[in-house]
């Protein structure tokens, strides 16, 4: 496998070397305003009415200096120079940064044990808001346009014995919003799955709350029409001793933006924020993450894995870990690898991390981009196996690894058959 | 028993300065329970060979033919190569992204026998395959080569001449790189192979030092793509002594003896 690793480091460090005053050598830094403003998760209790997370003009050179807002107005027009909107075809996003979302949102059915709460609640509903704030405009464009959220609870010490399965599917291409909270209550523990399917254009908000002791698996699969254009922001909010689990698989849609972010706010919390995408020719699917290490002696593992083929497939992953001044003894680690299987595909991977502390335990990021090329192809053929059987075998074993952490078995069969379906496609 | 027959072989590779040929025909015949081994200089042609008969695609067979027991190789593709009996041992063995040994070596018996093997029987086998050319049992886990020293990648290529039991093995420079142990160890395994006696092999190499442990019947001699000297393993020990010299300095008058040779058998 040629590895051609792109690693691109921030330690936020104060440096030794003599600098202009509010400037690292990475750029402008935080404002002492945005710094204790940043302590809380969701940057303080005054920023649910209205925040600027980073103040006027403050770039986002830091991570923790991006604006979170509710307020659509508070975020700028996109021109697809931002640092997080650069990779992004904004022509194809149909006006989800644009309109005003008033189309019909994927229509939502859940199944979920008896033990689970399921509730469809207004705007106003206290738990609007407990996890997540908007970090770019496609994502406050659905907030304020959101009419009703779905709310599935699990309530204390439930430990549910199947999953929640959460289908939305596509009413159709008007742009619409829609909104989801997941509360794990404390020491509960439960897989849920939200399973997109069908033909949309919607930004969605994902909630998720993981209470103290809680154990929390996530699954997100965007399986939508060739047609579909999805934004998601997923924000979980980390208590004590909790676990979650967050997987992203992205296979179908025109356009998927997922942006899932973890923040920790109590110790002794881990994270395990997986992805699997499959781009075929002419799909964009990218995915930024977060995890913000702002409390001491949490845990957090990344591992994205993706392939690509065809013309003009694209996949963008940038992976943003932040270790703050506060989080002593966090111990964390990103991966992301990308396998091209054809020329005329194109894999960005930016790995981001920084560090405010040195107190902590491991900090590690990686990025691999890989061929696979005829040579991998002669050596399997040159044993006697067929090339199609020698793709699906180089696929299937790449991607098998994230697959066999779902460990919901009829999810994991469905989506190995939905990798060998994406094969089949090109192998002509 | 059975025939692999090359003849008369040209092959040319693409290079940006133009078209260039490599092999300027070949000829050669191997039978099973044969070993034959191919000795030359660098850059002589001896690669391109194995190469060719396993259908690299980089390499283009301008003229002469491949037949294994008459039927034609040349219009097989590279599976069907390999299922029809022909084994490569890789020079230069590639690492495969994302496929565990297992998964690999499972895949590829299920396709050259045509039907998947016993799964208790053949887990049984890969495990003293693997134990006799003492490679860990943990490299099962690992992807295929990745990682692997360039020992340990040449013992893989042999545990997988003795688990898909060719009719035919080629080996490529196998001892390259090999220290005298790793040498001992691959030499035993392509024995204890070839003395099932449903096999015929055809041993690439630039130095006699494995010839010590690989006894072959038939020795020829590579120059610039051709054959110059055929001979039993006394022509082996002479190369021993004299080195390929007087080959590549009197490249024309060796030309002339292989002619000769020629016209004579």
């Amino acid at each position: 496998m040629t590895d051609i690793t792109t690693e691109k480091a921030r330690i936020g460090a104060p440096s030794s070397q003599p600098f202009i005053n509010g400037f690292t050598e990475e750029g402008e830094s935080l404002s002492p305003l945005n710094a204790a403003e940043s302590k809380s998760p969701l940057a303080g209790e005054a920023v649910k009415a209205h925040s600027h997370g980073g103040g006027v003009g403050i770039p986002d050179s830091s991570r923790a200096g991006r604006l979170t807002s509710y307020k659509l107005a508070d975020f700028k027009p996109l021109t697809g120079m931002e640092e997080d909107w650069r990779f992004t075809p904004l022509k194809r996003l149909k006006g989800l940064h644009t309109e005003v979302l008033t189309g019909t949102g994927p229509s939502v059915a859940v199944t979920a044990p008896d033990s689970v709460r399921v509730e469809t609640v207004g705007r106003n509903d206290a738990r609007i808001g407990s996890a997540g704030i908007p970090e770019d405009r496609v994502s406050a464009n659905a907030w304020e346009n959101f009419s009703e959220a779905t709310v599935i609870t699990v309530p204390a010490e439930v430990e549910t014995e199947s999953e929640v399965s959460v289908v939305l599917t596509g009413q159709g291409t008007q742009a619409a919003a829609q909104h989801v909270v997941i509360v794990a209550e404390k020491f509960s523990k439960a897989v849920v799955v939200l399973d997109h399917q069908g033909t949309a254009v919607v930004s969605e908000n994902v909630e998720i709350v993981v209470e103290d002791g809680a154990q929390l698996t996530v699954i997100s699969l965007q399986e939508w029409n060739d047609d579909a254009v999805h934004a998601s922001s997923q924000q979980a909010r980390i208590g004590r001793d909790a676990k979650f689990k967050h997987i992203v698989v992205s296979l179908g849609g025109d356009l998927v933006r997922v942006t899932p972010s973890a923040r920790f706010t109590a110790p002794g919390a881990e994270v395990e924020l997986l992805g699997l995408y499959f781009a075929d020719a002419g799909q964009h699917l990218e995915q930024r993450l977060f995890v913000d290490h702002g409390v001491p002696n949490c845990k957090s593992n990344v591992l994205y894995k993706g392939a690509l083929q065809g013309r003009n497939a694209h996949t963008v992953w940038v992976g943003d870990v932040l270790i703050r001044k506060e989080a002593e003894g966090t111990d964390t680690y990103e991966a992301n690898r990308n396998l091209v299987l054809t020329d005329g595909a194109r894999a960005d991977s930016v790995p981001n991390l920084e560090i405010e502390t040195g107190l902590i335990a491991g900090a590690g990021h990686a990025s691999a981009t890989g061929r696979f090329d005829d040579e991998h192809l002669f050596y399997l053929m040159a044993r006697g196996i067929p090339e199609d059987v020698a793709r699906r075998l180089v696929v299937r074993g790449f991607l098998n690894e994230i697959i066999q952490q779902i460990k919901v078995p009829a999810i994991e069969e469905r989506l190995t058959a939905a990798v060998e379906r994406e094969l089949a496609a090109t192998n002509h | 028993m059975s025939t692999l027959e090359i003849k008369d072989l040209h092959v040319s590779i693409d290079t940006e300065q133009g078209t260039k040929e490599i092999l300027k025909g070949v000829s050669l015949t191997i039978k099973t329970g044969e070993t034959h081994a191919i000795m030359g200089p660098n850059g002589s042609g001896k690669s391109t060979l194995a190469s060719t008969v396993a259908g690299h695609p980089r390499y283009n067979v301008t003229s002469g033919t491949i037949t294994l027991d008459g039927e034609d190789v040349l219009a097989m593709s590279v599976d069907q190569r390999a299922r029809a009996g022909v084994f490569l041992a890789m020079q230069y063995p590639v690492e495969v992204p994302g496929v565990s040994m297992t998964n690999f070596l499972r895949t590829a018996k299920t396709a050259i026998d045509g039907e998947a093997p016993s799964l208790r029987h053949w887990t049984k086998d890969v495990k003293a395959a693997m134990a006799q050319l003492r490679i860990d049992a943990d490299f099962t886990q690992r992807n295929v080569n990745e990682g692997f020293s360039g020992g340990e990648k040449k013992r893989v290529e042999i545990l997988q001449l003795e688990l898909f039991k060719p009719k035919f093995a080629i080996l490529d420079e196998t001892d390259s790189g090999l220290d005298v142990d790793a040498l001992k160890v691959v030499s035993e395994g392509v024995n204890r192979a070839h003395a099932e006696g449903n096999m015929g092999t055809l041993l690439i190499t630039h130095y006699t030092r494995i010839l010590r442990y690989i006894k072959p019947e038939f020795v020829h001699v590579f120059v610039d793509g051709k054959v110059v000297e055929e001979g039993g393993p006394e022509l082996a020990d002479r190369l021993e002594e004299e080195g390929y010299d007087r080959y590549v300095q009197g490249a024309g008058a060796a030309t002339i003896a292989a002619a000769d040779a020629a016209a004579q058998a």
